[in-house]
């Protein structure tokens, strides 16, 4: 191997895919020694530093900080001999870019890119999990004595551009959309054949992807291939020419953003797709005149013992929330389809929706249903500070047993929330509004606001969330008289 | 330098432990427990600094370990870091008959055992399949399952009782190593109840190491784990884990009264898992750092340096040497790894059944041919 060394992503935590570049710790042209720490990554398990796997200078860099690598692409090269004076002429410097290239077998090896067993980026296999046989290159080993056993592999264009560099794309027109396929199978396409018909295909000297199937789902039958080696298969029609025509207005790349899938956003994602396919969300509303909760607020205030703390109605929703939780414990559980359970939570980590400069996140204040309403209140304010420094530690984001939703900080209604994932219930706090409302028979200007619960519909029937929302109402319509009559 | 009547260290935690040697490097003479049994060693010079040897020469192999794991050369690895002194005293207070049954975890006891460093790394590389001939090492497989081996070794140590080897001083006694997670795992219990009831020759020792993975000790249980042997009828001794003197001693005492007929023990060795449960793990998720800080000051390399340097047993010149031929050991084995080759696809039919079978060896020579098809085979 030459002395530049290039390291590639490894999986580091059994059964990885990718993982972030968070920080390198040494430069284009530093010396390392082996084993000294170069670079962070952090992949879903665990944020980790990787040892220099050789000593020598850095000669090359190849993803900056911030970006997300496959396992398997390379992020660094090493000159193990720097000693040895510049590199000579001709000594091939491997990239990013050459490494990329995929080489495919040109026969029955066809399979697509990204497939299990196709070609992966930086010349690996895929696998199911890891980044697969340590070849560079996913050439097929040729059998004894079949012709063209060792003719040279198609080198194919890059299938996969390495992560760090396709941003921004090239300014060209979009392509037109593929025509419909036709019956003919295009060259490297995934051929349908039994393991006996490629056997005989191969003894035969026959192109699988060449010949157009006559069995079930368009696969190839013994048949074709013995028609194919009699010369009798006719040359695949060509492709149609293309006919769809670009669109008249041309958007082009420079024009859109691409923003990397990462981080909070990524996770979040995940999270609401995950929830929001798994779980059967209901969501119900309810409008209230929250007139004495607020006044409730303010008489608070202008307590000793709220003295030097920030309050606002969110207080009180929480307050609500966790009251009505305490009369209907269902609402606050988990399904846990692999055991088979229900599992009902004696306590409450509430979850707190935050808008964050990263994005989205639920941090949630541990087992809120023991602190009193002070407690209550100062837990509230820590955790959107911190959240808002983005300093929120992993363990506040996990454990979740249900959620509360302030939209009414953005002056909106209302809305239908989706659940956490592992929990059954999130509340939405619309904006709190003087609106005209019906007051001891009479219309009156009264604070009105919007409650939206989304619960679970295979824990939490229609009856329960009904119940526990019209609780979480009755509460802040007359917090004194709720107070009295459950305590 | 003291006569210790108590069991409690300076720094044990509640109930105390058998202690030797402080985190300060001061010897304690002897201990004696509450049931009236004195311990103490009475090493060598020489047998004091190749103590020292050991410890230093096996973390450094461990984080050449955990190297090759970030470095993408081995699948998984499950470091050893803090844990040293437990591993490297009760490996070394094993005799050669001796049996041990070992975790994931015990590459401080394979070292002690006299083996080559590397046996374990075909698992850890994914080039086998972690097997290797158990009698003739004295050292049972790597036991991924929490807690199974202990049941194997219980059998095993059944077994020793019905071949006539107890009863003696040159009897065998049987050593199983598990953690404090493992303790709430129904195999440990199994274990403990047929050891006692059978008086089977059994060192059950459990590296406390506070965490099952991310669950701490409370939650494993509400008593000191050495106490649960009263329940099942054998003595528990709870030892500071860190203490490698102390770890020899306790280790050497329980399994000559094994081999002498009198029944297992339970040792609890109080330590602290400085590093990653495994290399997929990120312990800043769930301990904090001020806690691994307390149990720095315990380490317990620094204390036997501390404790050769006080007593002039050793120099800078010393040490310098050990570390020079553990890093040595340590590039010779990473270059060993990385020269690990490839499985051959047939060796799978190898180790099926002892003597083959004939549908096996049919299967076994489709499979030859096969491959013998392929340009570049070696079969």
């Amino acid at each position: 191997m030459s002395r530049i060394k290039e390291f590639n992503l490894p999986d580091l935590g059994e059964g990885l895919t990718e993982g972030e570049i968070l920080a390198w710790l040494v430069k284009v042209g530093d010396t390392v020694e082996l084993n000294q720490p170069i670079v962070e990554v952090e992949t879903a398990k665990a944020a980790v530093e990787i040892p220099a796997k050789w000593g020598g200078v850095i000669s090359k860099i190849y993803v900056e900080a911030g970006t997300t690598v496959e396992v398997g692409a390379p992020i660094v090269a090493i000159d193990t001999e720097p000693s040895a004076g510049p590199l000579p002429e001709g000594l091939p410097t491997p990239s990013a870019e050459s490494l990329a290239a995929v080489e495919i077998a040109p026969v029955e090896g066809a399979v697509e890119p990204g497939l299990i067993g196709g070609p992966a980026p930086g010349g690996r296999t895929a696998v199911l999990v890891g980044y697969g046989p340590k070849n560079t290159t996913a050439k097929r080993r040729p059998r004894v004595g079949t012709p063209g056993g060792s003719a040279p592999t198609t080198a194919v264009a890059p299938v996969a551009t390495p992560p760090a560099t396709p941003v921004p794309a090239p300014p060209v027109a979009p392509a037109p959309p593929p025509a419909p396929a036709p019956s003919a199978v295009p060259v490297n396409a995934r051929v349908l054949a039994k393991p006996p018909v490629r056997k005989l295909a191969r003894d035969l000297g026959v192109d699988l992807t060449v010949i157009v199937g006559s069995g079930p789902l368009g696969s190839v039958t013994r048949d074709d291939v013995h028609q194919a080696a009699a010369g009798a298969v006719e040359a695949p029609a060509a492709a149609p020419a293309v006919t769809a025509a670009p669109a008249a207005a041309v958007f082009d790349a420079s024009r859109e953003q691409r923003i990397p899938i990462k981080g909070v956003r990524k996770l979040t994602a995940e999270n609401m797709v995950a929830s929001a396919f798994t779980a059967p969300h209901v969501t119900e509303f309810l409008t209230i005149d929250v007139t004495r909760t607020m006044k409730a607020l303010e008489k608070l205030k202008s307590r000793r013992e709220f003295r030097d703390v920030r309050i606002s109605p969110l207080l009180m929703v929480a307050k609500a929330v966790l009251l009505a939780v305490r009369r209907h414990p269902m609402v606050n559980s988990t399904w846990s389809g692999g055991t088979n359970e229900i599992v009902v939570k004696e306590y409450v980590n509430l979850g707190i929706a935050a808008a964050t400069e990263r994005g989205l996140i639920v941090p949630n204040i541990k087992d809120a249903g023991r602190l009193s309403l002070l407690e209550l209140a100062e837990a509230l304010n820590t955790l959107v500070q911190v959240a808002k420094s983005g300093k929120t530690p992993p363990s506040d984001m996990t454990g979740g047993t249900l959620s509360i939703t302030n939209v009414g900080v953005f002056g909106v209604d209302t809305g239908t929330p989706i659940l956490p994932p592992g929990e059954s219930a999130i509340l939405a706090f619309g904006a709190v509004r003087p609106m005209p409302w019906v007051h001891k028979d009479k219309i009156k200007v009264r604070q009105v606001t919007t409650l939206a619960l989304s619960f679970d519909h295979r824990i939490v029937d229609g009856e329960l969330g009904s119940k526990f929302l019209r609780d979480i109402g009755d509460f802040l319509t007359d917090p004194e008289g709720a107070l009295l009559s459950w305590t | 330098m003291a006569n210790g009547v108590s069991d409690v260290g300076a720094d044990a935690p509640a109930g105390g432990f058998v202690q030797l040697l402080t985190p300060d490097g001061e010897r304690i003479d002897s201990v004696t427990t509450a049931d009236g049994t004195t311990y103490s060693v009475d090493f060598t010079d020489e047998e004091y600094r190749s103590l020292y040897h050991d410890l230093v020469t096996v973390r450094r192999l461990d984080a050449e370990a955990t190297a090759l794991q970030r470095q993408g050369e081995l699948g998984i690895w499950a470091s050893l870091l803090g844990q040293e002194a437990a591993q490297v005293g009760s490996g070394r207070a094993l005799r050669p008959q001796d049996m041990a049954f070992p975790t994931y975890r015990e590459h401080g006891v394979l070292y002690t055992r006299g083996i080559d460093p590397i046996m374990p790394f075909g698992l850890f590389r994914g080039v086998d399949q972690g097997g290797w001939d158990a009698n003739e090492h004295r050292f049972n497989g790597y036991t991924i399952v929490i807690g199974s081996q202990t049941l194997h070794a219980t059998g095993y140590a059944m077994g020793v009782t019905m071949d006539g080897k107890t009863g003696t001083p040159d009897g065998e006694a049987v050593i199983a190593y598990f953690g404090d997670g493992a303790t709430s795992q129904g195999e440990v219990n199994e274990a403990f109840v047929w050891a006692g009831v059978f008086n089977a020759p059994m060192v059950f020792f459990c590296q406390n190491n506070q965490y099952a993975i991310s669950e701490p000790l409370e939650r494993q249980t509400r008593i000191p784990l050495y106490r649960r042997a009263a329940g099942f009828g054998f003595p528990g001794v709870r030892i500071d884990g860190n203490d490698v003197l102390a770890s020899y001693a306790v280790t050497r005492a329980a399994l000559d009264n094994a081999r002498n007929g009198q029944g297992p023990t339970l040792i609890e060795a109080y330590t602290y898992r400085m590093g990653a449960h495994t290399s997929s793990d990120d312990p800043t998720r769930y301990r904090i750092a001020s806690e691994v800080e307390s149990w720095k000051a315990k380490d317990p390399i620094s204390r036997l340096r501390a404790f050769l340097t006080k007593q002039q047993l050793a120099g800078d010149d010393f040490f310098t040497a050990v570390d020079e031929s553990a890093k040595k050991l340590a590039l010779d084995l990473r270059e060993r790894v990385l020269a690990m080759p490839d499985p051959q696809p047939v060796s799978m039919f190898d180790h099926a059944y002892p003597h083959g079978s004939p549908e096996l060896d049919a299967q076994r020579a489709e499979f030859v041919e096969y491959h013998a098809s392929f340009e570049g085979s070696d079969h």
